[in-house]
């Protein structure tokens, strides 16, 4: 036994050795839990798929970290004074990872199919058509001005598709969904379900001297102990969406490892409480607002988060240029929330319990669900609200409980991507209560104000005016407190030291790895 | 012949019930694996939601739904994967070898040490080392089988970084197929020590028990006063009827050892069946856990015909005077 042990550990030495001396210089090995359902992001959100997606396949634009469009596939863009045409000027060196030019054809098609396979269906809905008066020339028409076009046009929403490939029978179903071919800046090589997948440096990509890196393997991992084991360890390079608090802690302190608790700010996660506002007796904004006070947010920020959160005031991501901070703060304020109680008819009784209510939360969050959750618990019976803790035992179970209205109060996680027309207006505008659809107005939240003032923002193509309607859409909806905002996601990137070239843009690690690099 | 193809027929019966039983239960589980795959796409339309259900078939009734699946089943045809976007089958193919060699493995090594310790262990009932067997299979027995895991985990991989903490093989790949086989064993270490961890305790127990029981036998005095030395009777005379009850429990722990690894392979990230299994039940992904527990019925059922060679082979009044043994399943209960 003792002499196995030994040949085993010196054999794994010895093929460490070699390996590392084998292989190309370059190599990121990243570790991941998120599993990819296939790398076509044209036809499907999320992360897991953007990731990778986002690398295989370029975009007409990418964002600065001030939210500032930079050319990508496109070398420059017009609108139309009226709002109602967009010019793509193209690069006209682009080809796919199979050796085909990169043509306004292939813009043209990947954005009508986005259009109609997207699951961010208000993403492009004004599109009409896509006009190619020439190769290096695509013109999209709208039916109305549409500013959301604009961070549409990111890696992470909009993957340039090759029309060759992805433009016979039922994309849903098409093969080259899980064996990709696209123009970015690395191109697919292998993925083994459950263990792995693999990209490979894109020797043709149109911009010179990128990317940096030979090779990309990403490693997926079952359970995130393990994950953040093989991080501590140095097995993997980079850990992207490390999002437990104790996580993030451990492998900040851990020599040889880096954590940036920044990027991904347009992905934009807000952690929140939602009210069921048809439900009594929620459905009176000052009970809503009562809560508001009771949470002491401080306490929730530095204690439970660890300091790694960010405060959320508003349901529009802090750093985009469209949120604003001028809203009720609701600071901590145990008698106003008794007052605002008794204001509501909701007097306690003998025991000096008000009313009964359940709280649910997403599975698998630790202090942004459970964590906080148990807070509330003991914090809200300080004003006579007694709170039952329902656990669902995995997401679906949860999903099913909320799309369908069974539920007083739910923590709630829900992404702002990038414009609010894509990610924030399905949460507030009353088209949008559809029964049986998670991260639909599940809070079932009417307002015929905030339905005016989104649809009037949907379509202002001045940026300043733009920001005045949201203005008013955010103190309403803070006011009226359909949701509680807690906190942005933080979604942390843990790496080597010694990396250069981070992805800690406003899209974090969905965005391409252009620059990053491995210690020499 | 008769009687091969009587149980053979009973198989494909119990197979049939299995899949029937499975499809049903599944359908009390909350959710559908379209509210899934739109939860973690952010949202989606009611269209595409419709369209989603109507591509999988999930908009029909469930009776409707099972027939269609039996029937597909029988043409050895296991439908395709929602979550996972490919073929049933080819997701299993992929996973079961891992799986198949982390259960032999586990398997061989429990049998093996569990019947040593046992021997060792009912030749001297009062000894230091039966005392110590004795503890060890209660703990191994009682701990949960993923804590195990973990701790090894912590202990031989981060503390002690002597084993990988994850996966089958180096995904940064290794030179030769020597190399590879090496960084094979390598990373199935633990994990085999986790899952085997359980049976050691339960074999070791069982094999004592059952060679105590023999040793006190007329036949083994007999062996004796005919002048054998010690080891003639323990191996020769006493082991073969002391294994028995090892083997009958083997084939019968063959489901729970499925069971077992899904906690192993989710705990050391081991690409296997359990782990696909898991990830699916958390996906509500039908077509894909029921393949896998169609796979796993023909994995339990197989081990059981081998159980009963092998039980006929090492008592052979098993085989020829098969009325009068006791069969495996009834001398288990």
């Amino acid at each position: 036994m003792k002499h196995f042990r030994k040949f085993a550990l010196g054999a794994a030495t010895g093929l460490t050795l070699m390996a590392s001396s084998a292989l190309a210089q370059q190599s990121l090995l990243v570790g991941s839990t998120q599993v990819p359902r296939h790398f076509n992001g044209a036809i499907q959100s999320g992360i897991a798929t953007a990731m990778p997606s986002t690398q295989i396949f370029a975009s007409p634009l990418m964002y600065s970290d001030s939210w500032d469009p930079i050319p990508y596939l496109a070398k420059s863009w017009e609108t139309s004074a009226d709002g109602l045409t967009v010019t793509l000027n193209l690069v006209d060196n682009a080809t796919f990872h199979d050796g085909t030019p990169l043509t306004s054809e292939d813009v043209a098609f990947s954005i009508m199919t986005i259009k109609e396979n997207h699951p961010f269906k208000t993403m492009l809905a004004p599109v009409t058509t896509v006009e190619t008066p020439d190769a290096t020339t695509a013109v999209i028409k709208l039916e109305h001005p549409h500013p959301a076009l604009m961070l549409a046009m990111s890696p992470a929403l909009m993957p340039i598709i090759p029309k060759h490939i992805y433009g016979e029978g039922n994309i849903q179903e098409n093969p080259a969904n899980l064996n990709p071919v696209g123009s970015g800046p690395f191109k697919f090589v292998e993925y083994k379900q459950g263990e792995y997948f693999k990209l490979e440096k894109n020797a043709d990509f149109f911009i010179d001297g990128q990317p940096k890196l030979d090779e990309i393997i990403v490693q997926i991992f079952g359970d995130t102990a393990n994950l953040v084991m093989a991080m501590e360890r140095g097995d993997i390079d980079m850990l992207p969406y490390l999002t437990g608090v104790r996580d993030i802690e451990r492998l900040d302190g851990t020599d040889g490892v880096s954590v940036a608790t920044k990027g991904g700010e347009a992905i934009g996660a807000i952690n929140w409480l939602a009210f069921n506002t048809k439900k009594a007796p929620f459905d009176d904004p000052k009970v809503r607002q009562a809560l508001g006070y009771a949470i002491n947010k401080d306490f929730y920020l530095k204690r439970i988060m660890g300091g790694f959160a960010d405060d959320a005031t508003g349901p529009i991501t802090m750093t985009s240029p469209l949120a604003t901070t001028d809203v009720e703060q609701y600071a901590f304020d145990l008698e106003k929330a008794k007052a605002l109680l008794d204001e509501a008819g909701l007097a306690p009784d003998g025991d000096g319990t008000r009313f009964t209510m359940t709280i649910d939360y997403i599975p698998g969050g630790v202090e942004t669900g459970r964590n906080l959750v148990e807070y509330l618990r003991s914090q809200l019976k300080q004003i006579g609200v007694e709170v039952e803790v329902r656990t669902s035992p995995d997401f679906p179970t949860w999903a099913k409980r909320i799309s369908s209205y069974d539920f007083d109060v739910t923590q709630d996680l829900v992404f702002n991507w990038g414009d609010p027309v894509i990610g924030v207006n399905r949460t507030y505008v009353s088209s949008n209560i559809r029964p049986g659809v998670i991260w639909s107005n599940t809070q079932q939240y009417s307002n015929a104000r905030v339905d005016e003032l989104l649809a009037a923002a949907a379509v202002e193509t001045d940026t300043a005016k733009r920001a005045e309607l949201y203005k008013e859409f955010q103190q309403i909806v803070v006011a009226d407190a359909p949701i509680l905002y807690l906190s942005e996601m933080p979604y942390s990137l843990a790496y080597k030291d010694g990396m250069d070239g981070i992805p800690t843009g406003i899209w974090g690690p969905a965005s391409p790895w252009l620059d990053v690099s491995m210690p020499e | 012949m008769k009687s091969f193809l009587m149980k053979l027929a009973s198989v494909v019966g119990l197979l049939f019930a299995v899949v029937a039983l499975n499809f049903l239960l599944i359908q009390f589980a909350p959710g559908d694996p379209v509210e899934v795959i739109v939860g973690e796409m952010g949202g989606a339309s009611d269209e595409l939601i419709a369209q989603l259900r109507a591509d999988y078939g999930l908009d029909k009734p469930v009776i409707v739904q099972l027939g269609i699946y039996l029937g597909k089943i029988v043409t050895g045809d296991f439908g395709y994967s929602i979550y996972y976007s490919q073929p049933v089958l080819t997701l299993i193919l992929q996973r079961l070898p891992a799986t198949i060699l982390l259960m032999i493995s586990s398997v061989s090594v429990a049998v093996v040490i569990g019947t040593v310790l046992g021997i060792f262990s009912a030749k001297r009932p009062k000894g230091l080392l039966s005392h110590f067997v004795t503890i060890f299979s209660l703990a191994g027995y009682s701990a949960p089988v993923f804590w195990t895991g973990l701790m090894l985990l912590i202990l031989f991989s981060s503390i002690i970084p002597m084993f990988p903490v994850s996966g089958m093989v180096s995904v940064r790949g290794v030179e030769g197929p020597v190399e590879y086989v090496l960084d094979v064993l390598h990373h199935l270490v633990l994990p085999t020590v986790t899952l085997a961890s359980i049976y050691i305790a339960l074999y070791s127990r069982l094999a004592r028990a059952s060679m105590l029981d023999v040793l006190g036998a007329d036949y083994i005095r007999t062996a004796r006063a005919k002048g054998l030395s010690e080891r003639q009777v323990t191996y020769g005379h006493a082991l073969r009827n002391g294994l028995i009850p090892v083997v009958t429990m083997l084939g019968l722990q063959m489901g729970q050892l499925l069971a077992g690894a899904v906690l192993v392979e989710t705990v050391f990230n081991w690409p296997g069946l359990g782990r696909l299994a898991f990830e699916s039940i958390l996906r509500r992904d039908y077509p894909t856990l029921l393949g896998i527990l169609f796979f796993s019925a023909v994995i339990v059922v197989v081990a059981n015909l081998l159980t009963d060679l092998a039980y006929a082979r090492i008592d052979p009044r098993i085989g020829s005077r098969k009325k009068k043994a006791p069969s495996p399943q009834k001398a288990a209960q």
